[in-house]
């Protein structure tokens, strides 16, 4: 005869598996469900932090075929390259929510901006964002003339802008719009404003 | 037996609940409404300082604390020189070029080169950058730039050594009268017109009085012109009792300011940037008028480009239908409909082959052509979108070479007026249409007026683009158009 007290521990050690067995059942769904976020092939940017400043984003609408100023109060960075590049990347995440005006590749990103003295802008895109833009005229002008007319109305002193992707020069956005040249911002300017 | 209604305290008590749930609900929807109302409110209207200096012309938001206007100090020097700082608790060191200077929050004393310097205000620091006072840039920036700097507070308008430019006016009061505005450096306006007269906005031009804010002229048509100053931007308005339009001359020094009728008689209208309700109204003549008038001999010779070809597809309209199919077929209609109106026409491609950009553009320039049309295809939009060059316009007398990237500039103002024609002639055919500029090759490196047409659905969706009844009414309208504007656009050598 097995004694009382062998199964009463025995059967203490067999809830203590189930009880573990659950617990570990719950601990790997949660740990899946925290895992599933970083698995988005969404851009992935630090996050600016500090008080917030007023911006004024040109937002491209294809259907009226012109660029609408936005105010956005957004916390920007100190140094003028980041605040570049923190504000077209509020900029993108307009153009990649749904039902956007004018709608961006979830995986287009800003790679790098830089502020080239005198007066001079260097837009380094990512190669999701020219690879899967929309093709045609008026939609890869409109998403050039927003970036150009949003940077250099936020940050001032710009008077030329340079596009590149991934590092590199490229012919044109999608098939249209020609990225080969520097971009006059006064030129820009003037055509969205007629 | 009578019965009286006696209050019960049960009822009493449901009542009062239902009182403050409803005064809950009402008061929770009152902050709701409140709440987005405010969200939805429009934000307070942004204010700037314009900065006008030798290396750099910029602008700067303005921000109101305790009461003052305030401006960032790195901001505000980063364009003009090399500028770096620290910031040490409270105390920000700022070194631009060889000048050290040291502020404190909430100070007004300041050391700039060594020397105290009192602001009007207290100095700020706001996520992690200086401000200062508007109303001390006149004092302050000077020990930094060692130039001498003028600031109309007013206007916000910061001129930094002497970039002024100044406007100079002469009425040539003739039938009709023309006004022309010399400036003492090329400007740049947006130009509008409206009823009663046009407006020049000057946003990046350091544009100052010409010495009178109001100038009287002594003409029915033109009748004054009014100078000001405000946010940051000069404007001069000439107020008259006909329709204008502006065009510009010797490299943008000179604008000259005329009655539409009176532009479109002479045939001088765009040398230069006509504005935008100009173009809209241009009237592109009557074909039949202007083919009279023109010599028989002289054929324009057209040059007719379908865009993409070969390995280049384009875009795609539709899961079959690539970009470079639906031009190549709009070519063919295009030239067929030139040519029943007198015109030579060069097709750069008239089966599935593709060429580079250059080589069309080399193509053309070759050619001699008088005018240059690229075709496109789109399934957004509608009816058809022209195209212009997005390239300032450069004034006439540059020499025999052109860059090749801005080959395009000196043909700008007739590339307008073959636009504004195609775009008059397509809504005379009630089609919808779209003008607008693009940074389209090979467009920009054609030495001739130059023009794309994107030709969109129409009525019946992305089945008219393969339409041949819809691509010919639209052929027919450019068509129509480019004749009634041949003889400014150039005849074959």
């Amino acid at each position: 005869m097995i004694p009382r007290h062998l199964l009463i521990a025995v059967a203490a050690l067999l809830v203590l598996v189930v009880s573990m067995g659950i617990y570990m059942g719950r601990m790997r769904r949660r740990a899946g469900e925290l895992e599933s976020p970083a698995a988005s092939s969404l851009p992935v940017a630090p996050p600016a932090s500090g008080p917030t400043e007023t911006v004024t984003l040109y937002v491209a609408d294809d259907d009226a075929g012109v660029l609408r100023p936005r105010s956005a109060q957004i916390p920007l960075p100190g140094g003028r390259q980041q605040r570049a590049e923190e504000l077209l990347r509020t900029l993108l995440r307009i153009y990649q929510q749904p039902g956007a005006t004018h709608p961006l590749a979830s995986t287009a990103d800003i790679r790098s901006i830089f502020l080239v003295d005198p007066g001079a802008a260097v837009i380094d895109l990512n190669a999701a964002f020219a690879d899967q833009h929309r093709s045609g005229i008026l939609t890869e002008q409109l998403t050039v003339n927003s970036l150009v007319e949003t940077l250099a109305t936020n940050v001032p002193g710009i008077q030329r802008v340079n596009i590149l992707v991934e590092g590199k020069k490229r012919d044109t956005l999608a098939g249209h719009a020609d990225l080969s040249d520097t971009f006059d911002v006064t030129t820009v300017v003037q055509a969205g404003s007629q | 037996m009578r019965w009286s209604k006696v209050p019960s305290t049960q009822y009493s008590v449901q009542s009062s609940q239902r009182k403050i749930r409803h005064w809950v609900l009402s008061t929770g929807y009152w902050v709701l409404l409140a709440v987005t109302l405010l969200a939805a409110a429009p934000a307070p209207d942004e204010r700037h300082l314009s900065v006008y200096s030798p290396v750099a012309v910029y602008s700067l938001p303005v921000v109101e604390r305790a009461g003052r206007d305030y401006v960032g100090l790195l901001e505000l020097l980063e364009p003009l020189g090399r500028v770096s700082s620290e910031l040490n608790g409270r105390s920000l060191r700022l070194r631009y070029n060889t000048v050290d200077a040291e502020f404190t929050v909430g100070r007004t004393r300041a050391r700039v080169r060594g020397r105290d310097f009192d602001l009007a205000a207290p100095f700020l620091i706001e996520n992690s950058r200086g401000m200062i006072p508007l109303n001390s840039l006149s004092a302050l920036l000077p020990r930094f730039l060692g130039t001498p700097v003028s600031f109309r507070e007013i206007s916000r308008r910061l001129f930094v050594s002497d970039v002024s430019i100044q406007p100079s006016f002469h009425l040539d009061a003739s039938t009709p009268p023309r006004l022309t505005v010399t400036f003492s450096a090329p400007v740049n306006p947006t130009i509008s017109t409206e009823p009663g007269g046009l407006r020049m906005l000057f946003k990046r031009d350091p544009v100052v009085s010409p010495g009178s804010s109001s100038i009287s002229f002594d003409n029915k048509t033109i009748t004054h012109s009014e100078y000001s100053e405000n946010d940051g931007n000069a404007e001069i308005d000439v107020a008259a009792t006909d329709p204008l339009m502006a065009s510009f001359s010797a490299d943008r020094r000179t604008i000259t300011i005329t009655t539409i009728q009176a532009a479109t008689t002479a045939g001088t209208p765009a040398n230069g940037a006509p504005s935008s309700a100009a173009q809209n109204t241009l009237p592109p003549g009557n074909p039949a008028a202007t083919g009279s008038s023109s010599n028989a001999s002289q054929r324009v010779l057209a040059v007719v480009d379908p865009a993409h070809g070969g390995e280049e597809r384009g875009a795609a309209l539709s899961d079959s239908l690539a970009e470079k199919d639906v031009t190549l077929g709009f070519a063919r209609l295009l030239r067929h409909e030139l040519e029943t109106r007198g015109f030579s026409v060069l097709l750069l491609r008239d089966s599935d082959v593709g060429s580079s950009l250059d080589q069309r553009a080399a193509a053309a320039n070759k050619a001699h052509a008088g005018v240059y049309i690229s075709l496109h295809a789109t399934s957004q939009g509608g009816g058809a979108h022209v195209y212009t060059a997005l390239l300032p316009v450069e004034g006439a007398n540059k020499g025999v070479f052109h860059a090749w990237n801005s080959a395009q500039s000196q043909s700008l103002p007739n590339s307008r007026l073959a636009s504004a024609a195609i775009a008059a002639e397509m809504q005379k055919r009630q089609l919808p249409v779209r003008v607008s500029t693009a940074s389209l090759r090979p467009l920009s490196n054609v030495a001739m007026p130059a023009v794309a047409v994107e030709l969109a659905p129409g009525p019946g969706g992305l089945a008219d683009l393969t339409s041949a009844n819809y691509q010919q009414r639209v052929a027919s309208a450019v068509a129509d158009a480019l004749f009634s504007v041949r003889d400014r656009v150039g005849a074959q050598p």
